[in-house]
């Protein structure tokens, strides 16, 4: 099938012209035709665009006009603004959104030459871990129809798994790339807070959003990370570093490479069969030739959570006062005045996780409880990157789970947020410190997939692409595909 | 501590979400119970510790003042629910 291919493996053969971006497009629409009624991993089907950008591409390529994702068909998650393609962030506020622009990472991706197939599932408005908080429908892990694909780029990574798509971008403020490619069994990339730009990304909580890769291997997220990093002017937080080539740092070799285990990282309620798989996983990396501390101490650890769900909402309840039902969106319009006006707006507009978030955040910011909240968790967070800068001084990556467990039936947490919140602890640490992470897979329990969280200091992507591709290359667990029943 | 219906009640009109009744049961259940999660914080020692806004070192971002290709007036309002001529159309605020 191949929809099955990489993008390294498709670019191949679209360069030796054995297949055109037309046949990969045709295949990839058929696929998502196919599997889509048991997934629900999109919000929306582009196919004409599609085909459009498809025809494109081969003209390009006749002429002799081919980089990595030409004619390459991608998946994006529904939070990225695309010029005249509704973009509704999985929520009935944005129901009927049309942009009139696109992101950067989505301009950069048109200007590749990469056909777009449609938009991708999600928690609405990205709050959430299972893709369950999307106000259209549930999407289902490919590996357990019954089970929740992680989230919240929930449909970005199952779009990836089942071959929907050959890669997607998503968004991660706390784990939403990560946890739900863990979730999935497919690579997926957090870089460095500041090094992609944001620009038509839907904003959550700008201090820790991030959009970044969900690919079937390591070799394809660099080639991704190629297209979309570096400087934009148009995104105040995004750091004029020089981008490297991602994928020149792939190698097999990582005899001197010192990587911590933060033990921490694995926390009470974990499960079995992921800590074994990942002491199995880190064993491979110390016979790949890393030396291993299996007893590093991160010990603001325990605190992250807390701290995040008191920023992540805070700057969630100022972002998304935007929603006032007058310039875009949904707007109720039976009122008596504009004040009932904006609360029903909001009351019908939003979900029911998006309120709760809007007025845990609120309250977190109002008088009198400010400091005791929102400043105290600006402290801990100081206390976190300080510990991840001082393990940084020590050791070039480190490595814990993605996730405590594998992924949950649907329906088992979406009445209990704080049992919610919690699969997310391996994750949302790394967004407070704003430094890069990955998930790749490292394992199943149960048939389930487990996932390997690599961390990185500031910029130091390239590292854990390194780790991760060394870890890749001596496993199989990246070709293993799930049967789809 | 258990959240009061009435504190509940105060944070929805600060965000301007309108509730029902049973969102606010709902809401003081849930609430509460993350703000309890919140507690662990007090333990940790933050005297002397600056707060992180964020986690890059940039600060004051400016660019140039210069003219550049912007939306149209019809791009910008394109999606507005109501709208009056080259006018976004709100309800009344004085009344």
């Amino acid at each position: 099938m191949i929809t099955q291919l990489t993008i390294h493996e498709a670019h191949g053969l679209l360069k030796s012209k054995k297949l055109s971006s037309m046949e990969l497009t045709k295949a990839c629409l058929k696929r998502i035709k196919e599997v889509e009624p048991r997934l629900k991993a999109l919000v929306s089907v582009t196919g004409e665009l599609a085909l459009k950008q498809a025809e494109k591409a081969d003209q390009r390529i006749a002429a002799g006009d081919i980089n990595p994702l030409t004619g390459i068909p991608v998946v994006l998650k529904d939070v990225l603004c695309t010029k005249g393609v509704r973009t509704t962030c999985s929520s009935r506020m944005l129901e009927n959104f049309v942009p009139p622009y696109d992101a950067t990472v989505v301009e950069k991706l048109n200007n590749c030459g990469a056909v777009t197939l449609g938009k991708a599932n999600m928690d609405e408005f990205a709050m959430g871990s299972s893709t369950e908080h999307s106000a259209f429908f549930p999407t289902h892990n490919p590996w357990d129809l019954d089970r929740v694909p992680g989230g919240s780029s929930g449909g970005s990574a199952v779009a990836v798994a089942s071959d929907e798509g050959i890669f997607a971008l998503g968004s991660d403020t706390g784990g939403s790339i990560r946890q739900p490619a863990g979730f999935c069994s497919v690579v997926g990339l957090k870089p460095t807070y500041g090094r992609v730009s944001r620009y038509g990304l839907v904003a959550f909580a700008s201090s820790l959003d991030q959009i970044g890769p969900l690919t079937k291997d390591v070799t394809d997220c660099a080639l991704v990370m190629n297209a979309i990093a570096g400087f934009d002017d148009r995104d105040s937080t995004s750091v004029p570093e020089p981008t490297p080539d991602y994928t020149k740092c792939l190698s097999t070799d990582l005899k001197g490479l010192k990587l911590g285990v933060p033990k921490e990282y694995f926390v009470k309620g974990m499960q079995p069969e992921v800590e074994s798989a990942m002491r199995a996983a880190i064993a491979k990396l110390e016979g790949l030739g890393a030396k291993v501390d299996w007893n590093v101490s991160l010990p603001s650890t325990p605190y992250a959570l807390a701290a995040y769900y008191i920023i992540a909402p805070s700057e969630a309840s100022a972002n998304l006062a935007r929603y006032d039902g007058v310039k875009y969106g949904f707007s109720y319009s039976d009122a008596d005045s504009m004040w009932d006006a904006m609360e029903k707006t909001r009351q019908f507009g939003f979900g029911d996780e998006v309120k709760r978030r809007i007025m845990l955040g609120t309250y977190a910011l109002s008088a009198g409880y400010y400091d005791a909240y929102y400043l105290k968790a600006q402290k801990v967070r100081t206390l976190i990157r300080r510990e991840f800068d001082q393990a940084f001084a020590k050791y070039d990556a480190l490595v814990t789970p993605t996730s405590p467990t594998v992924p949950f039936k649907i329906g088992e947490k979406t009445e209990d947020p704080v049992q919610m919140y919690l699969s997310d602890v391996c994750t949302l640490p790394i967004n407070i410190a704003g430094v890069p992470a990955l998930s790749i897979p490292a394992g199943f329990g149960d048939g389930l997939p487990i996932g390997m969280q690599l961390i990185g200091k500031p910029f130091g992507e390239e590292t854990i692409l390194k780790v991760a591709y060394a870890y890749e290359q001596a496993t199989e667990w990246h070709k293993m595909r799930a049967e789809i029943k | 501590m258990k959240l009061s219906r009435e504190e509940v009640l105060r944070i929805a009109r600060l965000a301007r979400v309108g509730l029902t009744d049973e969102d606010v049961d709902r809401l003081r259940e849930q609430l509460s119970d993350i703000l309890e999660n919140f507690e662990a914080l007090k333990q940790v020692d933050t005297t002397d510790v600056p707060p992180t806004t964020q986690s890059i070192p940039l600060q004051n971002v400016t660019k140039d003042d210069e003219v550049a290709p912007s939306l149209s007036q019809e791009q910008t309002l394109a999606n507005a629910p109501r709208k009056e001529g080259e006018y976004f159309r709100v309800r009344a605020v004085l009344e």
